[in-house]
């Protein structure tokens, strides 16, 4: 490739935020060049401006509060900021095309796959009925759906997933645009489906020779896929380069802690005896989702979410419960609370089935097993401040409020919070401190096992090590049992001592952390272990200043 | 170099200040606030302006506005003074506005709350006698009821707070409906929380916005239907209120227009004031429904 002009070419991109925002600028001076076949990764943590500069392409910002202010945008050689509305319509789709995150919402739920499809050639091409059908069969085959014309009927709704992410592509490539910008584009997608989807990328996009704009968070998909990676922190560029140059021997301090924010996928040894007492025993656990049919809706099948499930918990020991989405890994962490009533087994505690008790002797129990939920946002009561959001529960169990509220700000230190920020309401909290306060409040009852759903998959990288960190000390300085539900793998890795895999509301696999991560006997969870993104990339151990 | 995520922001000013912050973005609900508070004046007031009874004889009948200095808006047909009669009269529309509101709210809050929450054959119940409520029209209803409890103003206001608490129950369901599945509600469920506790202390302040706003509407509707009641004669004849002043003046609209004219200006701002106001806090509760 010798002279070829970039597909795009920004330099000294500014975008102005409204008045009031955190900052005045997006981003500040972004320079990027993409060539043909050239995937290029843009990362950052979210609040970075990674979106705004996908938006400023497809110009797409939300105009006027958000505008682009300075700099220029140049598309094979032509300044898009200068263009017209019209002519912007045609470029959009036709020369550059954009794979969004969430397929679901992204697809017209009333129009099936075909007619989506069919409406992008209809509006950017003159191919007559016929051709377009043929085109539209041909594209589903080329993303790999098994039955294109089967497909090409379906609606968004009757496919999975990944096969919703396919149809995107399938659009977004339908027309051979130049360049493709996929705003993470797997980020809402299970471990196995993402590594398909990512090859397809690849794949098609050296057919096509588009050059790529690809933005995510993860570190992994950057190892998967990018030739060139640009590191955006809070609307600046910090570093930027080939992708082995940055990955293995990043420069700026930034990007060395984000990672170095990245969970290794060596488990860590074997340390609590198989003699420590059981704090925590499922056994025959049972759960299916009756179906619910409406008059004219149908009858719907019944969904076993878990089929005879049994664990054991140990004394300070941390069990991971991983799989994909449906797998039925929260409904176990939701029987486990009994925040869903299970339909058989029990689960014993001190020798009491908790699944037995009465309502009024089971909200007696709940003081020895805490949860600490997936969205930190979520679990806490918007209307009500830190303090008394921890405080509550020693309340409830006849705690002395004065005392419980002095506690609680105790533990607020003990998560590294200030105290001083006890009065304030969770929304005054970024993503990660809101997730300590979650902690907090779990172990202000200073219970015996506790249950964790994902938490922290709703966080960035860099603070996902932090809170990963507090959980993994707390639970060695207070000697807590840990029954940690999690799809990530390398989050996996870096806190379980023993791990269950379940596929589909049955355990595949269970053992030491080590011993199944060395060594998978299951078909499946070698499957899973291998799509890991970025598994043949070892993150550099690298010394950062906050370690 | 890197953000430990335990820094802090800084602190945010007390939500009241950010509330009237936001509240006072929007021009029309300042001049509601205005009129609201005007209204509120003139029915404090009230016994200053005029000590005696308002419907007393003030002067001769039918004096026209802006003739004699005693009455200023003019007299009517029994030479009872308008002005004064407008003053009490705000006591009587607010009074009603707040207190059925208050019936109104109270029941739906009651009803709407238990049927969201629980749900299964309590909501089917409780929605069933909504419906049956629903079923018949508002005002037939008002009628009835005044027709049988007879016209004193605490039964009106009562009887208005029975006819309109449907909408409010509905609307609580709903939200409960949507909240109760949030996962703070597990989070307390699973502190050991109790039902009640979980009803009223976690959901109810989170489904409180919407409700707030609607008892603005509602408190404008209340007026509306207390005038309605006393324009057909149903009103409580030993207060004066603008819904009775309007209906004595229409004998004499021909003639006398203003004995309607005046009492009708002050319903259509009182209610116009409640209607900026409720959009207002509509827009300062709700800062991410409208942008």
């Amino acid at each position: 490739m010798t002279e070829t002009t970039p597909v795009l070419q920004i330099s000294g991109l500014k975008i102005a935020l409204p008045k009031g925002s955190d900052r005045p600028y997006a981003l500040e001076g972004l320079d990027l060049e993409i060539n043909p076949g050239e995937i290029v990764c843009l990362v950052g943590e979210s609040g970075s401006g990674k979106s705004l500069s996908a938006g400023a392409i497809m110009r797409l910002l939300p105009e006027p509060h958000v505008h682009v202010a300075e700099g220029s945008i140049k598309f094979r050689g032509e300044e898009i900021v200068a263009k017209s509305e019209t002519e912007m319509r045609q470029i959009r789709g036709r020369d550059i095309a954009m794979i969004f995150q969430e397929p679901m919402t992204a697809l017209n739920p009333q129009k099936t796959v075909g007619w989506q499809l069919d409406e992008v050639l209809r509006l950017h091409t003159k191919m007559s009925r016929k051709e377009r059908r043929a085109r539209a069969i041909e594209m589903l085959e080329r993303v790999h759906l098994p039955d294109p014309p089967s497909a090409y009927n379906a609606y968004p709704h009757q496919i999975s997933g990944g096969q919703r992410q396919r149809v995107m592509i399938a659009m977004a490539l339908s027309l051979s645009p130049k360049l493709i910008i996929a705003d993470e584009p797997t980020t809402a997608l299970d471990v196995t489906t993402q590594l398909q989807i990512l090859k397809l990328i690849r794949e098609l996009q050296e057919q096509e020779g588009a050059g790529v704009l690809f933005i995510t968070h993860d570190f992994g998909v950057v190892a998967e896929i990018a030739d060139k990676v640009a590191v955006l922190r809070k609307g600046i560029l910090v570093e930027q380069g080939p992708a082995s140059e940055v990955l293995n021997n990043p420069q700026h301090a930034y990007t060395r802690a984000l990672i170095g924010a990245v969970p290794a996928l060596t488990p860590p040894p074997l340390k609590v005896p198989s003699t420590a007492p059981v704090v925590l025993k499922g056994t025959g656990l049972k759960k299916t989702f009756a179906a619910r049919g409406g008059m004219l809706s149908g009858k719907r099948k019944a969904v076993t979410a878990v089929k005879d499930l049994t664990f054991e918990l140990r004394q300070g020991e941390t069990l991971g419960v991983v799989g994909e989405s449906g797998s039925g890994k929260t409904t176990v962490s939701r029987i486990v609370t009994r925040l869903l009533e299970c339909d058989a087994g029990k689960v014993e505690m001190d020798g009491k089935d908790l699944l037995a008790l009465s309502p009024r002797e089971m909200r007696e129990m709940r003081k020895h097993i805490q949860m600490v939920f997936q969205d930190p946002m979520a679990s806490l009561n918007p209307r009500k401040r830190v303090v008394d959001l921890i405080a509550q529960g020693p309340i409830v169990h006849g705690a002395d409020p004065a005392k419980a509220r002095a506690d609680a700000r105790r533990l607020l230190e003990l998560v590294e919070l200030s105290p001083a920020s006890a009065s304030r309401f969770p929304h005054e909290f970024s993503g990660g401190q809101r997730q300590r306060i979650g902690i907090a409040r779990a172990l202000a009852l200073e219970p015996k096992v506790i249950v964790a759903d994902e938490p922290v998959s709703a966080l960035d990288v860099s603070v996902q090590a932090q809170v990963l960190k507090l959980l993994a000390d707390l639970r060695d300085r207070l000697n807590l049992s840990l029954l940690f539900v999690t799809h990530d793998l390398r989050v996996a890795a870096q806190l379980c001592d023993r791990i269950i895999v379940m596929q589909k509301g049955e355990i595949v696999e269970s053992g030491p952390t080590a011993e199944v991560f060395a060594n998978p006997q299951h078909a499946y969870t070698q499957k899973l272990l291998s799509s890991i993104p970025g598994r043949d990339w070892t993150p550099p151990v690298i010394r950062t200043d906050a370690a | 170099m890197t953000t430990l995520d335990t820094d802090l922001a800084p602190a945010e000013p007390p939500r009241l200040i950010v509330f009237w912050r936001r509240y006072k973005r929007n021009r029309a609900a300042l001049l509601g606030l205005a009129l609201f508070v005007i209204v509120l004046l003139m029915a404090l007031t009230a016994g200053i302006v005029d000590p005696g009874d308002p419907l007393r004889r003030a002067g001769a009948p039918l004096t026209p506005p802006l003739t004699d200095w005693a009455t200023p808006l003019g007299t009517d047909q029994l030479g009872r003074d308008i002005f004064s009669g407008i003053f009490y009269g705000a006591r009587i529309s607010l009074m009603i506005g707040v207190v059925a509101t208050l019936v109104a709210i109270g029941i739906g809050v009651l009803i709407g709350a238990l049927a969201g929450y629980f749900g299964g054959w309590v909501d089917d119940v409780l929605m069933r006698v909504t419906e049956a409520f629903q079923t018949i029209p508002n005002f037939v209803l008002l009628l009835t009821l005044v027709a049988i409890m007879g016209s004193k103003i605490e039964w009106i206001t009562l009887a208005i707070g029975i006819v309109s608490w449907t909408a409010p129950a509905r609307m609580v369901r709903a939200e409960f409906m949507s909240l109760r599945g949030r996962e703070f509600v597990d989070a307390a469920r699973n502190l050991g929380v109790s039902n009640a506790s979980i009803i009223f202390r976690e959901i109810l302040p989170n489904a409180l916005p919407p409700i707030v706003v609607y008892a603005s509407v509602l408190m404008a509707l209340s007026i509306l239907l207390e005038s309605a009641l006393a324009f057909l004669g149903l009103g409580d004849p030993n207060y004066a209120s603008w819904g009775n002043m309007i209906g004595q003046g229409r004998s004499v609209l021909r003639t006398a227009a203003y004995c309607a004219v005046f009492p009708g200006i002050a319903i259509v701002l009182t209610v116009l004031s409640f209607s900026l106001v409720g959009e207002g806090l509509n827009d300062a509760l709700n800062p991410r429904q409208k942008k």
